[in-house]
């Protein structure tokens, strides 16, 4: 199951150069640029790892394209985004975020249902990836 | 005009025409060469060469929009010459050419020592260099007295690391960056000599003649008109005999030393001008450097001549 989730996640996956022009718009907003990975694609996991510190000040998209390369080298069987961190007053927060690499096979998850007392049933989302270990969710080694 | 020039290249025939001297006047690199010209002063070879250099990218810029498949050129650059011969200053009209054409995207200048490549412990290196190669893409990165990235006495020098870590971008974002090493012509010599793998990346050589006497004079005329000052025909003459002596003194660095002495010229005339409070005065004198400001020089002073000593006393 396809993992949707931040911008233009509904679209085909975006090319390097779709992505360095949403990057080039964030870096000419000011915006920081952050690549960040993981292997747990919970939509409440919102602890992805950083690659790298953010980075900002850059003219031109390259230097990030640069550095989210050498991050899918690494980290190819991830999920990897990107997110633009806007730090001026009263917004201080993330104004773009989207996925830029995804594990080639995506096991999707699953409905736990847990039953109460009662008639009372709780639910739960589990992806099938975290049955195994860290680092070896993806066909990782 | 990168928006205009991929439509263009959608269609698989492309234009079968296209109007040079349209196309020369619509990137208006026309003006860059003529301000070149007009603001630069001798570097007839240098500016030969650039010439050549930006013909060259137009005419790949037109076989680009024919579909005429070419790798991009190497615009990789070495600048060799003495100090104070404008190698700074041609790296930056460089960029700005390179970016009128459309061969870098922004056109930015990032000018940087060893200092700012090299880390100072180990794994300091990478990180540092790589944090400048970003700052540079899509510009143009000046590497200053490029050679002392390399120290032979010492094998383990970081920095090595730096020059590896350039060379793979040099070769593998040649669309992204163009790097212009520039020192000192021997100097810059050995140092290819000892990575040869610089020399065969880099397509131009440039090297920078060191200014004549006259080329030098015009130098100065033309530093003194951006700052509103002016000789006095008098000031002038000693100007003249000024250049000749200061060449023959040790650490000459053309056009540095120029304006250095003409910084010096601006203070003496301004304290000869305060020494007389009571005086009217008009923009005339205030923009006008006299003989006598030019003869206090030092540079009379060690010269054995006569003029020298007559200033003394």
């Amino acid at each position: 199951m396809r993992v949707t989730q931040g911008c233009f996640s509904f679209l085909p996956d975006l090319t390097d150069e779709q992505i360095s022009r949403q990057v080039q718009y964030c870096l000419e907003k000011g915006w920081a640029v952050s690549i960040e990975f993981t292997d747990d694609p919970h939509p409440r996991n919102s602890f992805w790892e950083m690659w790298g510190l953010p980075i900002f000040d850059l003219p031109d998209a390259a230097g990030v394209l640069m550095e989210l390369n050498e991050c899918r080298k690494v980290y190819g069987d991830c999920y990897v985004r990107l997110s633009a961190f806007d730090n001026s007053h009263g917004w201080e927060s993330v104004r773009l975020s989207f996925i830029v690499n995804r594990p080639k096979d995506e096991p999707g998850y699953r409905l736990e249902r847990h039953e109460g007392a009662g008639r009372n049933i709780r639910y739960t989302t589990k992806s099938y990836a975290v049955d195994r270990a860290e680092g070896k969710r993806y066909g990782g080694t | 005009m990168i928006a205009h020039a991929m439509a263009e290249s959608d269609d698989t025939a492309g234009p079968e025409r296209i109007g040079l001297r349209k196309e020369f006047d619509q990137v208006g690199i026309g003006d860059v060469l003529d301000q070149l010209d007009r603001e630069l002063i001798g570097l007839k070879p240098v500016k030969t060469r650039i010439r050549e250099i930006a013909s060259l990218l137009l005419i790949e810029r037109i076989r680009k929009r024919m579909n005429l498949t070419s790798d991009v050129p190497t615009l990789h650059m070495s600048f060799t010459g003495n100090p104070g011969t404008g190698k700074t200053t041609v790296a930056l009209r460089i960029a700005s050419i390179l970016h009128r054409l459309g061969f870098v995207r922004r056109g930015q200048v990032v000018s940087v020592t060893r200092d700012e490549l090299v880390g100072q412990y180990i794994g300091h290196t990478a990180p540092k260099t790589k944090e400048i190669l970003k700052k540079a893409m899509g510009g143009v990165l000046f590497i200053d007295e490029a050679y002392y990235l390399h120290r032979p006495d010492n094998e383990r020098d970081y920095g090595q690391e730096a020059i590896e870590i350039l060379l793979q971008v040099m070769e593998s974002q040649r669309e992204d960056l163009v790097v212009i090493l520039a020192g000192y012509g021997d100097r810059m010599d050995k140092f290819f000599g000892s990575n040869p793998g610089f020399r065969s990346r880099i397509a131009h050589h440039i090297d920078f003649p060191d200014y004549a006497d006259d080329e030098l004079l015009a130098i100065a005329e033309l530093m003194l008109q951006d700052m509103a000052y002016k000789f006095s025909p008098d000031a002038r003459d000693a100007f003249i005999r000024y250049i000749t002596l200061r060449k023959t003194q040790p650490l000459f660095s053309n056009a540095r030393s120029i304006r250095n002495a003409l910084d010096r010229m601006r203070l003496r005339q301004a304290s000869r001008l305060v020494a007389d409070l009571d005086r009217e005065l008009t923009a005339d004198d205030v923009m006008c450097l006299e003989a006598s400001d030019v003869l206090a020089s030092r540079v009379f002073a060690e010269a054995d001549g006569p003029k020298g000593s007559a200033v003394a006393s």
